[in-house]
């Protein structure tokens, strides 16, 4: 009976020494950098990880900070940011009242750049024209309960277009997403039906249509079904080249989808002086904002417990609302912060401290 | 010869014994440690999986398995929708692929040319090689707009009184799933079948031949059957690839928590929920909702292998050949 045990313990104790002996040898220790503080690890959305990786990389090349991320998902970076496994998180919904009860509401959301959905469609008959499509009649869409084109109110926001009478295929994302989740934050505010039979989350129950994995997975669904309607993220459909409606705002202007529109859109939000930046920027009250757009964001401690590494992350995120930073941003189609916001999170990160103490 | 004899000799005989000894206790200790590696790995992945999936027990109980409902939002979740389609994608891969596997294997041990058998058999073997996000890709790009313009909507016209063929033509659908599971699981159950059958003796066919029957009358009555409970293990292979197959099955079946009879309608499997939402779940109860899942796919598989095995010690009941491995 302890023998075939005892020979099991002894296998896994030769196996957990063989693995010991590996990280030393292939990753620098912690401590790689000795004069530029230490290197930071991150976890969390997938949706912003281009710009991060870019961020850190040039960040690294400036000031020799190492800083590692991991894009594993919104849901694992709160959940790696809550168990302390990460210095810091990331995530494109931000935490709820029972997850910041988690972590006793030691966490700071910095807004880092903002990102948009947009509804791309495939009707051959449409033609070239631009859709235009109001709030209520995407929620009945994806609720189900306009089932063809050629509704008539969606012939009456299109004056002009033949809309036909066809089926209009639903897709939404089969995977849980940032993408998802700031599509039914702006549903639950625009349609009260939405808000109270499926609700905002990065999964939902979808009451119609299909799941397409992935930005990439809605799209060819689309694609290649006539009739289809699909939402994406606002850079995917741009690289892409897809075809995607103008949405109507809270103004009732028609709102093409761009980087301008959604970064009007933060500038239109109002933030109180201790806002947490926990705010949504769906139907924004500006007039030329897209009503679609969201902020992305990192999630840190107020207070870290190691100096060093308190240090290097506020060094990074000052640099980070740098206009060089925010520069780059644009570059790889992500909407830049405005400027009040900017002010606003640079005021946050000079809060920030470090083992009890502010950083100098 | 003797000069060999003189060289040994200043090793005693029971020395050498002895050293034997210790070598084959060395030996027996390893193979023991092999062997008790797999059971005690499959402890910890049920432990796991079991104390993961906890809270969703204990809050949906049995009834996870009996309801339709996957609200994310609400906190409710109820797998039924897609164990269906677990066992439906792998029912509709077996129906298809086991007579076709059946028969190229046949085809290759009993009819072929010679020249033809290695090519052959080879380049179905090759299949098995492809990664599973590449028959996801394939599919998209090349089957599904095939089946759309092409299969489905003859299904319907021929087949639609059945309530199987009716309804929207989508494209990715429950018997996309399948027929991408069919192609991905005959290389498997082709490649043992061939094996099983090309170790049918000889004098079998011979015999069989030699009363008169037509090559295929040999083939039917005297080789399949002899080779039947080998047969039915490759099938069982084959589901079980089937049962877990995640990637391409989540890119064409159109991930939908519903029961729909027809077969064009989109649906889901186990496998396929696990990989969309386990990176971007955000409540504990939706992990251990899609713990409990993984559970009940486990289970799921344990029990068909089970009732497989059952079938083959069945089939070869009385039989010296197979089933042995029960």
């Amino acid at each position: 009976m302890s023998r075939p045990a005892l020979l099991v313990g002894l296998t896994l104790a030769v196996v957990a020494c063989g693995g010991g002996e590996n990280p030393p040898a292939g990753q620098p220790s912690s401590t790689p950098t000795p004069a530029a503080g230490s290197a930071l690890t991150g976890a969390g959305a997938t949706f912003p990880d281009p710009i991060y990786k870019r961020w850190f990389l040039e960040y690294n090349r400036k000031t020799g900070v190492q800083i590692n991320y991991q894009s594993i998902g919104s849901g694992g970076g709160i959940k790696q940011f809550t168990e302390g496994t990460v210095d810091f998180g990331a995530t494109d919904g931000p935490m709820k009242e029972d997850q910041l009860a988690a972590v006793q509401g030691n966490v700071l959301h910095i807004p880092t750049v903002m990102g948009a959905v947009v509804l791309t469609y495939n009707l051959a008959a449409a033609g070239p024209t631009q859709l235009k499509l109001d709030g209520p009649t995407i929620a009945d869409i994806f609720l189900g309960k306009i089932t063809k084109w050629n509704d008539r109110r969606l012939v009456a926001a299109n004056p002009g277009v033949s809309l036909p009478n066809q089926d209009i295929i639903v897709v939404h994302r089969s995977d849980g997403s940032g993408t998802s989740y700031i599509f039914t934050d702006y549903l639950s505010k625009i349609s009260p039906e939405w808000k109270t039979k499926v609700g905002n989350a990065n999964s939902v129950n979808w009451p119609a249509g299909l799941g397409g994995k992935g930005n990439e997975g809605v799209t060819q669904q689309v694609k290649q079904s006539d009739g289809a309607i699909g939402y994406v993220e606002l850079i995917y459909a741009i690289s892409n080249q897809l075809s995607y409606a103008q949405v109507k705002n809270s103004t009732g202007a028609f709102i093409v989808p761009s980087l301008a529109s959604v970064t009007a859109a933060a500038a239109s939000a109002t933030f109180a002086p201790d806002t947490d930046f926990r705010v949504s920027i769906t139907d924004a009250p500006g007039a030329d904002a897209y009503p679609i757009s969201s902020f992305t964001w990192l999630l840190v401690k107020p207070d870290m417990a190691d100096e060093a590494k308190g240090k290097s992350l506020k060094g990074f995120l000052d640099w980070m609302v740098t206009d060089e930073a925010q520069q780059m941003a644009a570059e790889l189609h992500y909407a830049p912060l405005p400027a009040p916001v900017v002010a606003l999170v640079k005021e946050r990160i000079n809060a920030l401290k470090a083992a009890g103490k502010p950083i100098a | 010869m003797t000069e060999g004899l003189e060289s040994t000799e200043v090793v005693s005989p029971v020395a050498r014994l002895q050293g034997a000894a210790t070598g084959d206790r060395i030996f027996r200790t390893l193979l023991t440690i092999a062997a008790l590696a797999i059971p005690t790995l499959l402890g910890f992945l049920v432990y796991e999986l079991w104390s993961g999936s906890r809270p969703a027990i204990a809050k949906f109980g049995t009834d996870f398995l009996t309801t339709s409902t996957w609200d994310p939002v609400a906190d409710q979740f109820g797998a039924l929708p897609l164990i269906f389609g677990t066992l439906l994608s792998s029912l509709i891969a077996l129906v298809i692929a086991v007579p076709l596997s059946i028969g190229v294997a046949i085809f290759l041990t009993e009819f072929a040319p010679g020249p033809l058998r290695r090519p052959i058999g080879f380049i179905v073997e090759l299949l098995a090689a492809i990664p599973s996000v590449v028959y996801g890709l394939w599919g998209i790009f090349f089957l599904i707009p095939l089946l759309r313009s092409s299969l489905f909507p003859f299904l319907r016209d021929t087949l639609g009184f059945l309530p199987l063929f009716q309804g929207t033509i989508y494209g990715n659908s429950m018997l996309a799933a399948g027929i991408i599971l069919a192609i991905m699981i005959m290389p498997y159950i082709m490649s043992v079948t061939r094996e099983v059958l090309a170790s049918v003796p000889g004098s079998q066919r011979e015999a069989a031949l030699a009363l008169g029957a037509t090559r295929w009358e040999a083939a039917w009555t005297a080789v399949v059957p002899y080779a039947r409970s080998g047969i039915v293990g490759a099938i069982i292979l084959g589901l079980g690839r089937a049962l877990g197959e995640t990637m391409a099955v989540t890119m064409l079946i159109g991930n939908r928590h519903e029961i729909v009879a027809s077969l064009f309608a989109p649906g889901y499997t186990m496998a396929a929920a696990i990989a969309n939402e386990f990176t971007e779940a955000s409540t504990d109860m939706h992990f251990a909702a899609l713990a409990y899942v993984a559970l009940v796919l486990f289970g799921v598989t344990v029990v068909v292998n089970a009732l497989a095995r059952l079938l083959i010690w069945k089939v070869s009941k009385g039989r010296a050949s197979g089933g042995a491995g029960l």
